[in-house]
């Protein structure tokens, strides 16, 4: 435990904001230390969103949200090349039934033009039918962003993670803040595992970010969760729709979106509901239903007898309806990146370079490091190659030969690196958010044994010591024939 | 490349009776591909007894039953590699396949048979609301650990589905030291085989609530609770009937389904009532020289039906190899009907039937009283008197071949139909 010791930043909170900030500052000569309560990085609303990297016409112009979403999304092909991450830039359609919608997705496409959004169209239905021949045949028009995309936001930041480590900076998970303490020219921060100090801290704690910020008396806002439900479909739906489909928002809502994954799946969902916990992510079977009808307004070929997995995620919504994005105006040095809801994810990038010029403001310019190196050791995925590169992997490597997961094809290879990388997985999610185990149709019921038995060998600990998800978080209780 | 005269990917029941089978009937070169680090499949981690009753005329364990076939595929020399993962076949019966001990390997063969068995259906699957902590398990995953990796997974448990495995499962439990709840299941009558409802549950006072269900997962990081509820006849719950569970686990046993991936990816045709390949009376699927037996078919209850139609499908598939199989226009179509939710094969071709056909089929329903009827173009071929019927007994008629002959029959059709007083 590095207690006492003095960094110039931490950062609270290692979910997309948290990574992003500390690999952008990774850059300078910083000490960097990243703290978050869970045990592993992109394990709350990181892991659990819709995954959608937004055009940036929708939000509001002249707002953060606006002004980071159209900064953000140009910058998502670099960083997901240098580290490695899948993102595909798959457009979007915010379709639309009525002359309503039609005048909607206008002040949109208007909005767009003004926010220079690049290669917009409004399309009509047969044009819209080309491009999801199983869209609804009540779609009369469409707003046509090409930039859209798609990612792996937890695979983005367990990269990003990798790749701060590797140009130093220092990670500390199921480390839980309690307290912070204003020094004249420093912070202590106080958690459960001991006290740090930091001169700055940047405050990228998602649904706890108010909390984190009343810590120093900043109490400019407060984040009131909202739940989002979805349904993730199996990969034998992932050829029916080809774009992340919105619908046209109303009166009503928002509507819910259908899109492809990165990984070959169906997303559907999210609704929104306001939760009283901060951790509430539990589904409801009427939020469900109602997802389901609504999505069935886009199309009436969503197979929902092919859904692998329902789950919830929160978004982080502040009161004052924007990112909270800046230096506190009553604590210096104490930078909150808060309220960081969609579209957090697209705005992820610009934000963390944002980040970068305040410090730079604070500490009147910081030296860059000349070691800095963007990318991060590639990953191999055994399922994507072709079959003689499948070959040469097994030649190199006989674990390349051992297939644990038989859904998505992941070999004992793919899961012992991911244990052994520097950001590497100690939880049973955690190889599976790395490598996919256990994300494909059978849930882990085969290969979950065998992942935890990689897992205690790899980590030397006991069986019983395996989790799921966190120390508690248990998959055996006790051995039943235990040699006396 | 490497070359056989016959493949069989998965070495679990279906597959090792099939193998032995094809070796009986004159194939001399077979592999056999198996996933796991042994031969025999589901039937490993099946430690309970009252396998092999028809088969072997005796009680088994399911290691006992497998151990039976795989001294005879040693016998015979029969080659197996263990480990190997199947990547993919295709229609021209090349495939590739993956271990770490043999490398990525092309194989060729005449014929292939498919056993690869089946899955449980999922937790996402059933949309069982609540949060998602760990201790939420399917029963055969829960078996797995306790009987082959020998670990238990929680001590206070409720199951959901009264399946087969959900009930070996609850007295399994209850053995190791867990107090079992409660069986929860959906529908008014239990999906599982009678004698296990008896010696699994009501000899250990465990309750099975029929027409009821899991409508909420509670806890964090570890199951801590379940609601279950009544439901409706359209299977809504009912508001008001909540029962709360303080338990650490939660098994499902709500269904298996047949694993076809590699099947659907070379193209094979399959059947949306079984999930499985349509087949017929070889066990050959849509693709030629590609047959299917066992639980990739369709899910059976009994492994000594897996055997014998797996030992159907090695067989002919001998004599495709051998060039003996004929292929006939006229091919005739089983029909499921009235309360009948699919019957196998779908199809027969008459002149390749040895002295009979067998068909398999599950009804829709529970029924009491009720005749089964069978019928062809030409009127009823047979009446059978059922006193009870139930979704999770297969049924099984046989039919002689030369009730059959002749070019004019299109399809048999099987019905229920209520008994006239």
């Amino acid at each position: 435990m590095e207690t006492k010791k003095m960094n110039d930043v931490i950062v609270i909170g290692a979910g997309i904001a948290g990574t992003f900030v500390a690999r952008e500052l990774a850059r300078y000569e910083l000490d960097i230390l990243v703290i978050d309560q869970e045990s592993d990085v992109a394990n709350a609303t990181t892991m659990a969103n819709s995954a959608i990297v937004h055009a940036g016409y929708d939000a509001k112009p002249g707002s953060q949200k606006s002004f980071f979403n159209i900064k953000g999304n140009p910058m998502f092909d670099q960083v997901c090349e240098e580290l490695d991450v899948p993102f595909k830039r798959i457009g979007s359609l915010v379709i639309g039934f009525d002359e309503e919608d039609r005048k909607t997705i206008d002040k949109m496409y208007k909005a767009g033009l003004k926010n220079h959004i690049p290669e917009m169209s409004i399309i009509e239905a047969n044009h819209i039918k080309e491009l999801e021949p199983n869209i609804s045949d009540k779609v009369r028009v469409a707003l046509f962003a090409k930039t859209a995309g798609i990612v792996s936001p937890f695979e983005l930041a367990i990269a990003l993670a990798e790749n701060g480590i590797e140009n130093g900076v220092k990670y500390q998970l199921e480390t839980k803040v309690i307290g912070i303490e204003k020094q004249d020219s420093y912070y202590d921060v106080h958690t459960n595992r001991g006290d740090y100090q930091a001169r700055n801290i940047i405050n990228c704690a998602g649904v706890f970010a108010d909390q984190i910020s009343q810590m120093v008396g900043d109490t400019s806002y407060s984040i009131h969760p909202r739940k989002g439900e979805y349904y993730l479909l199996d990969k034998k739906a992932g050829k029916l729709f080809n774009h992340v489909i919105f619908q046209t928002p109303t009166d009503h809502g928002k509507g819910v979106l259908i899109t492809p994954t990165v990984h070959g799946n169906v997303l559907v969902g999210p609704d929104s509901n306001f939760v009283g916990e901060k951790d509430d992510v539990s589904t409801e079977a009427m939020s469900l239903q109602e997802i389901r009808n609504v999505a069935s307004r886009s199309s009436d070929k969503i197979p929902f007898n092919q859904v692998i997995r329902t789950f919830a995620g929160l978004r982080a919504s502040s009161d004052i309806g924007d990112f909270v994005i800046g230096e506190s105006k009553v604590a210096k040095g104490f930078i909150n990146v808060g309220g960081f809801e969609s579209p957090g994810l697209s705005a992820a990038p610009a934000v963390a370079k944002y980040v970068v010029e305040i410090m730079e403001g604070i500490s009147g310019g910081l030296k860059e490091k000349v070691t800095f190196n963007p990318r991060r050791r590639p990953m191999v995925r055994f399922a994507e190659l072709n079959l003689e590169e499948k070959q040469k992997c097994v030649e190199d490597d006989p674990n390349y030969g051992n297939i644990i997961c038989r859904c998505e094809q992941v070999t004992e290879a793919e899961i012992i690196d991911c244990i052994h990388r520097n950001m590497g997985a100690t939880t049973v999610k955690g190889v599976k958010k790395r490598t996919r185990p256990g994300m494909g149709r059978c849930q882990g019921g085969f290969c979950e044994p065998k992942v935890v038995e990689i897992l205690a060998r790899e980590l030397n600990r006991p069986i019983e010591d395996v989790s799921y998800n966190g120390s508690k978080a248990y998959i055996v209780t006790e051995e039943t024939k235990k040699q006396i | 490349m490497e070359s056989y005269e016959l493949v069989v990917i998965g070495g679990g029941p279906a597959g090792l009776a099939a193998a032995i089978e094809a070796k009986d009937n004159g194939v001399d070169s077979i592999l056999v591909l198996e996933r796991d680090q042994e031969l025999g499949g589901i039937l490993q981690q099946c430690i309970h007894n009252g396998f092999g009753l028809h088969v072997f005329k005796e009680e088994l364990t399911g290691p006992e039953y497998a151990e039976r076939f795989i001294n005879q595929l040693n016998d015979y020399g029969i080659d197996y590699w263990l480990n190997t993962m199947v990547v993919d076949f295709n229609a021209e019966h090349v495939l590739h396949c993956v271990s770490k001990e043999y490398g990525f390997k092309t194989i060729e063969a005449k014929a292939i048979v498919l056993a690869m068995g089946c899955r449980e259906r999922t937790r996402g699957a059933i949309n069982i609301p609540g949060t998602r902590p760990s201790g939420v398990f399917n029963a055969g995953t829960a078996q797995r650990y306790l009987n082959i990796e020998g670990y238990l997974v929680g001590k206070k448990v409720v199951i959901l589905g009264s399946g087969d495995i959900g009930l070996i499962m609850a007295r399994r439990m209850t053995l190791e030291g867990a107090k079992v709840l409660a069986v929860v299941e959906l529908m008014p009558f239990s999906g599982g085989l009678n004698r296990n409802i008896v010696q699994c549950l009501n000899d250990y006072d465990i309750p099975l609530y029929l027409s009821h269900t899991l409508t909420e997962i509670r806890g964090k990081e570890r199951v801590e609770q379940v609601v279950v509820s009544k439901v409706d006849d359209n299977r809504q719950p009912i508001a008001g009937t909540e029962i709360v569970y303080n338990c650490d686990t939660v098994l499902l046993s709500v269904g298996l389904i047949p694993e076809n991936e590699l099947s659907e990816e070379a193209g094979v045709t399959m059947d949306p009532r079984t999930s499985g390949p349509i087949v017929n009376e070889a066990m050959e699927t849509s693709i030629e020289g590609v047959f299917a037996c066992g639980n990739v078919v369709h899910v059976h209850d009994l492994v000594d039906f897996v055997t014998e139609e797996s030992r159907r499908a090695g067989r002919f598939a001998a004599k495709y190899i051998q060039k003996q199989l004929v292929d006939q226009e006229n091919m005739v179509k089983t029909v499921a009907g009235e309360g009948i939710a699919y019957i196998v094969p779908q199809n027969v071709r008459i002149r390749n039937l040895d002295k009979q056909l067998e068909l398999f089929m599950r009804v829709k329903q529970v029924y009491s009283q009720v005749e089964m009827v069978i019928k062809t173009n030409r009127g009823i071929l047979k009446t059978m008197k059922k006193r009870h019927m139930a979704p999770g007994e297969m049924e099984h008629i046989v039919l002689a071949k030369e009730e059959l002959e002749g070019n004019d029959i299109q399809e048999i059709l099987v019905e229920i139909q209520e008994v006239q007083a």
